[in-house]
């Protein structure tokens, strides 16, 4: 009833490509927009601001990085908390050395270091396929963290070997560092979010995008009717690690405020890439739906024992959560391979054409 | 620079060809235990396909079983036994919960999977056994503990007993084990299964058997890692580091090939000590371990896509 599409007639293709070909679709994107913008601003606590908002949407940022590359493009990933590494280390470096340089600005220049380290390590897909692919993306998380912890010039020699962020000005406010303020760092991330949000759904709907469908579906089929893989694959590679260098600078930034090398050690790779694989390969609307779920869910586990008052020590309600994050990954890849995205697919057919079967 | 890198390395191998000796033998002893783990990936993968990277837990969790249970008052080698129940039961259960709904999904989805389950049993580990480091249970398993002291060209070479051990029940192992899958009808069963799910099905194999049967030996394969392991550095968590190690060793042997892992485990575990040594420490800074082995596998595949002896890959549109 609320999603009947009756009525909504398409008189030309460029309506039935449209970006919103079901009007409902449109209003319930504005209308979580507006919680984003304005509601939860105005109702989140602390709290709220640095365990869920400003994590979910920095982790659907990286997911969507991520996404690109293996849900897209099809090449699978093991790395990318890696290249998080080098977007958050390329952004301090840029701080440090140029102070006066708009904070936003060096985090979307950041991405840039990252696609280049991206590319480099993406050139032994157009030889290596599937899990051989996989592990030698391994190669790249082992020998990054490695170099974060040896090469002492990213880190300006300081003698903890961690990156600290200064606290950064823009337009006469603190938006990173200690004295910056939680809602106006989840505003910075909202809007880059929500920028690179819409770049990465234009670019996969795109000549680009489709590329990359075709070598993920039939690389061979891709090459017969005249794309060019090795194009193909490092653009794929190029965008995902720009997306997922932003993150990580992001990341640390506008979350963590600090970061030893091992921050971006294999279990943060994991991390995104169950976001990837819970809320859906091949869909952008996923990485969200992925981020609530893992990163809400330790939340909601932790605080619930408390709440119900039982007491359990803190740290087996942390092996709970491990347990319990283990077993719902088998759980939501049984019921739904594909993801929570088509779980939300599903639902939308069955909404539209609800309450009458046919 | 140049002298550093290319020339005297090798002097200094050839100044004390002792040391050089138990570099080497350190490697391999720790590179019998990489193609250990990487056996189990390499049988799960033969058969059903899935990239199970939850092998690296399984050593841990079958180690602190035994550790845990000898706590308990169980004498050894019951306890071993027991153990060995435990796996066919950790077996018998993923085979049942996860692999048998999740049949004919992409390769992904059962890699992801298999993440899921070591995350599982990470957090049940840590629940029953706590997360401390504990002592292998060495002597009480009958496994000598003493040194054997050599001296070549008036060196000093130290085998420990229990890296020799080690060594001999992983050959034995490797041995029998290639006894099974080509001499038993089981065996084939599993060779039939990793060639041709659908031919292997239409000739009666059974594949939930099968599939139990391959959990339960790769759950053999990782209590004995996870003792041998054990024994040299205690039991705890960051044991499943080392599963880590077993992936480039499966990308330079190949993912299907059982001799790969192994030659492939022994040449990453020497190769990465003799550049840890030679070349990582005076002038990377060390702890290259971390990342060698993978950016060697990368290499060679630049050259072998499909591993040293992997199936050759043959594409058809």
């Amino acid at each position: 009833m609320l999603y009947r599409t009756a009525g909504q007639f398409k008189t030309s293709y460029e309506a039935d490509q449209a970006l919103f070909p079901v009007r409902q679709d449109a209003i319930l994107l504005g209308v979580i927009l507006a919680f984003a913008w304005v509601i939860f601003p105005l109702t989140a606590s602390e709290f709220t601001f640095q365990t869920l908002l400003i994590p979910i949407l920095i982790y659907a940022l990286a997911a969507m990085g991520l996404n690109i590359l293996t849900g897209y493009a099809g090449q699978l990933s093991l790395g990318t908390a890696a290249f998080m590494g080098v977007g958050a280390y390329a952004c301090y470096k840029m701080v440090t050395i140029m102070p006066w340089m708009n904070p936003v600005v060096a985090i979307m220049l950041s991405g840039v270091f990252s696609a280049g380290v991206g590319v480099a390590f993406g050139i032994p897909s157009l030889r290596i396929k599937g899990f051989y692919l996989a592990i030698a993306t391994l190669a790249a998380q082992f020998f990054l963290v490695w170099l974060f912890e040896k090469w002492a010039w990213l880190y300006n020699y300081n003698a903890s070997g961690a990156i600290q962020v200064p606290n950064l000005e823009m337009f006469g406010v603190y938006v990173a560092g200690p004295q910056a303020d939680s809602m106006v760092q989840y505003y910075v991330v909202l809007a880059i979010v929500s920028v690179m949000t819409m770049l990465c759904i234009n670019l996969t709907r795109g000549n680009l995008g489709r590329t990359w469908k075709a070598t993920r579906d039939v690389d061979i089929a891709a090459e017969l009717i005249g794309i060019n893989l090795m194009k193909s694959k490092l653009t794929a590679f190029m965008v995902s690690s720009y997306v997922v260098g932003v993150a990580g600078a992001l990341f640390v930034f506008m979350w963590r405020g600090a970061a030893e090398p091992n921050l971006f050690d294999i279990p943060l790779s994991f991390r995104i890439l169950f976001i990837a694989i819970i809320g859906g390969l091949g869909s952008i609307l996923g990485n969200y739906l992925g981020a609530i779920l893992i990163v809400g869910l330790p939340v909601v586990l932790g605080t619930l024992p408390a709440a119900l008052g039982i007491p359990i020590a803190s740290s087996t309600v942390e092996h709970i959560n491990v347990m319990m994050v283990g077993g719902l990954i088998v759980f939501f890849l049984i019921i739904e391979p594909h993801g929570l995205a088509q779980l939300w697919r599903l639902i939308r057919e069955k909404l539209i054409i609800w309450p009458f079967p046919h | 620079m140049l002298n550093d890198i290319f020339i005297k390395p090798f002097v200094d191998m050839f100044a004390a060809p002792d040391f050089l000796l138990q570099v080497l033998w350190e490697g391999l002893v720790s590179g019998i235990l990489y193609a250990l783990i990487a056996l189990g990936f390499v049988l799960i993968y033969r058969s059903s396909r899935i990239f199970n990277f939850a092998q690296g837990i399984m050593v841990v969790f079958a180690a602190l079983t035994l550790v845990g249970l000898h706590a308990m008052g169980v004498p050894a080698w019951v306890a071993v036994v027991l153990t060995l129940a435990v796996m066919f039961g950790l077996a018998v259960t993923i085979e049942r919960v996860v692999l048998r709904p999740l049949v004919g999904q992409p390769d992904i989805i059962l890699f992801m999977a298999t993440i899921g389950i070591t995350l599982f049993l990470i957090g049940l580990g840590e629940i029953i056994f706590g997360g401390e480091n504990k002592v292998m249970i060495t002597e009480q398993l009958g496994i000598p503990t003493g040194s054997v002291v050599l001296e070549p060209w008036g060196g000093l070479l130290i085998l420990e007993q229990k890296d020799i051990t080690a060594v001999i029940v992983a050959a034995l192992l490797v041995v029998g084990l290639l006894l099974f899958l080509n001499k038993t009808r089981m065996g084939r069963a599993i060779r039939a299964l990793g060639d041709d799910h659908q031919a292997a099905l239409s000739v009666g194999i059974s594949l939930q058997t099968i599939w139990v049967l391959v959990w339960f030996i790769a759950g053999i394969i990782a209590l004995v890692t996870g003792v041998a392991w054990g024994a040299r550095a205690g039991v705890s968590f960051a044991l499943e580091v080392i599963a880590y190690k077993a992936l480039p060793v499966l990308m330079l042997g190949g993912l299907e090939s059982i001799t790969g892992a192994i030659i492939g485990g022994l040449m990453i575990g020497m190769l990465e000590k003799l550049f840890e040594i030679y070349w990582g420490q005076p002038l990377l800074g060390g702890n290259t371990e971390t990342w060698f082995a993978f950016v060697l596998a990368l290499i060679v595949l630049l050259f072998r896509p499909q591993g040293l002896f992997g199936e050759k890959i043959i594409e058809r549109v």
